[in-house]
């Protein structure tokens, strides 16, 4: 890990830096939810090492059940999506069995209609956004198709954080030193103000006669 | 391939004054190269058409005869094999672009490459060696709705581009409707395809502002999809086989075209230059 990340990874509070940024997962499908008037929206992450999906965030149905839920990295529509850096929207689903069994492992439920569209952050697929059940009664529009690729844009530097967030977790807490400083920071910042004043100006003292 | 000329006595180097005659076009190209000309009464016959996708599924009626269907796996680090595949379709997909295709061009062979189902992992290496192989079967045309934001795999995939452009092997991709830098679309030895919003199959615009090179019908278009059922559909991912389609029927008018010459047809008959069917 580069030593400007490391830095960062402190400095931000790396203990509490994976919070934040699933908040900001969750709140950007519950608006793309809202935005499209859709009944269901999630974001996969992609899990290199597992090879598999996993269900990061959840608006609307299905919300309180499938975080944390995986799926194969390259069958059924999530899979097409990742794997071909394609979006891809279907309406009028037919309800064929090994179809309705492979979007329900992948929604919580079978949906009429879906749009998924793949997670890009530089050269990386890092998951895929999906929304579900908007209603049927306009014409899809490219524009639409669009606004869902904005969705996409900021969901991915959201999962780009939490990847980040999480290395650098990783990190910290495979280095003894760096987990005490980790570990001093978030207690530090769990403090009542006047406690967090005080270990604060110890921490200044500290640092003046430590440093050069 | 029925080329009008034999390709053994063509200049491959350099042009001695010598050979002029040899390489004359015939003059069957009319002053002004329309639809009717490119394609009419074109079924698609005698073209091979691959579709690198997520595989194609067996007996769809709005499908047919799949003539060939392969399977492109491999463990990482393994050299991918290209096996018979058994399994059909893993997600639906290649379905509805061989059912597009199919519906353009009713007589056209239709090959499946299956590049997907194995893992994501190494994916990317799968789909590399899906398209090789493809290029070496000689097929006409190659459907790939499909792209990789790898870098690492952009330098192989424009000689697979080119070397499939200098062996009469169309090469139709979709193009990314996203701010990103994706290949092989955008390769020029492709022909890389958007979405327009009209629901004419027929209707195709040639982009005069490229990357992007041509639009065809990708908007809510009724697919075949899995288990014999269909699906409306939305993306560039089914433009491109509209645009396939149209390159099998221009190719089995036209066998003696080069992919250059191809693209030069599409042109001159995209409706916003002096189509028909405006």
């Amino acid at each position: 890990m580069p030593e400007r990340e490391l830095r960062d990874a402190v400095a931000a509070g790396v203990l509490a830096a994976e919070a934040g940024h699933r908040e900001l997962l969750q709140s950007i499908v519950e608006v793309a939810r809202a935005i499209f008037g859709a009944r269901a929206s999630s974001i996969f992450l992609l899990d290199e090492e597992a090879d598999e999906l996993v269900f990061e965030a959840v608006a609307g149905e299905g919300a309180e059940s499938l975080i944390g839920r995986r799926l194969p990295s390259s069958t059924g529509i999530a899979g097409w999506v990742l794997v071909t850096r394609q979006p891809l929207v279907l309406a009028d689903v037919e309800q064929d069995p090994r179809f309705a069994r492979d979007v329900a492992e992948a929604t919580g439920y079978v949906p009429k209609s879906l749009m998924a569209v793949p997670l890009l952050h530089e050269e990386e697929v890092l998951g895929v956004l999906q929304v579900l059940d908007r209603p049927q009664k306009e014409r899809f529009s490219l524009s639409e198709m669009d606004l869902l690729g904005l969705f996409a844009n900021q969901a991915a530097i959201a999962l780009d954080l939490l990847g980040r967030a999480r290395r650098a977790r990783a990190v910290i807490e495979g280095t003894s030193a760096l987990g005490a400083v980790a570990h001093l920071a978030a207690t530090l910042d769990a403090l009542p103000t006047e406690r967090r004043e005080a270990g604060l100006a110890l921490l200044v003292q500290l640092d003046h006669v430590l440093g050069p | 391939m029925g080329a009008e000329h034999d390709e053994e006595e063509l200049p491959a180097w350099s042009l001695p004054t010598s050979a002029v005659e040899g390489i004359a076009i015939p003059p069957t190209w009319p002053e002004r190269v329309d639809r009717e000309w490119a394609f009419g009464d074109s079924t698609g016959k005698r073209v091979r058409v691959a579709i690198v996708d997520s595989g194609v599924e067996r007996g769809h009626p709005l499908v047919g005869e799949v003539e060939q269907a392969v399977v492109v796996s491999g463990a990482q680090g393994e050299e991918p094999t290209v096996d018979d595949d058994e399994q059909g379709d893993a997600c639906g997909h290649g379905t509805a672009c061989a059912g597009i295709v199919r519906s353009l061009a009713p007589e056209c062979t239709l090959v499946s490459v299956r590049v997907l189902g194995s893992g994501w992992t190494g994916s990317g290496r799968l789909l590399v060696a899906g398209l090789r192989w493809a290029i070496e079967q000689g097929v006409e045309v190659v459907n790939m709705s499909l792209s990789t934001t790898k870098r690492e795999l952009a330098a192989v995939l424009h000689e697979l581009a080119d070397t499939a452009y200098f062996n009469r092997t169309l090469l139709v991709a979709s193009a990314h409707n996203m701010p990103v830098e994706s290949f092989p679309w955008r390769f020029s030895s492709v022909l890389s395809v958007g979405s327009h919003e009209l629901t004419d199959p027929l209707v195709y615009f040639y982009n005069p502002a490229p990357p992007v090179e041509f639009f065809a019908r990708g908007l809510e278009v009724d697919v075949p999809w899995l288990g014999g059922t269909s699906v409306r559909s939305t993306g560039n991912s089914f433009a491109t086989p509209h645009i396939t389609g149209i390159c099998a029927l221009i190719r089995s008018k036209h066998p003696e075209l080069t992919p250059f010459q191809v693209k030069s047809v599409l042109h001159l008959t995209a409706n916003n230059i002096r189509g028909t069917h405006a």
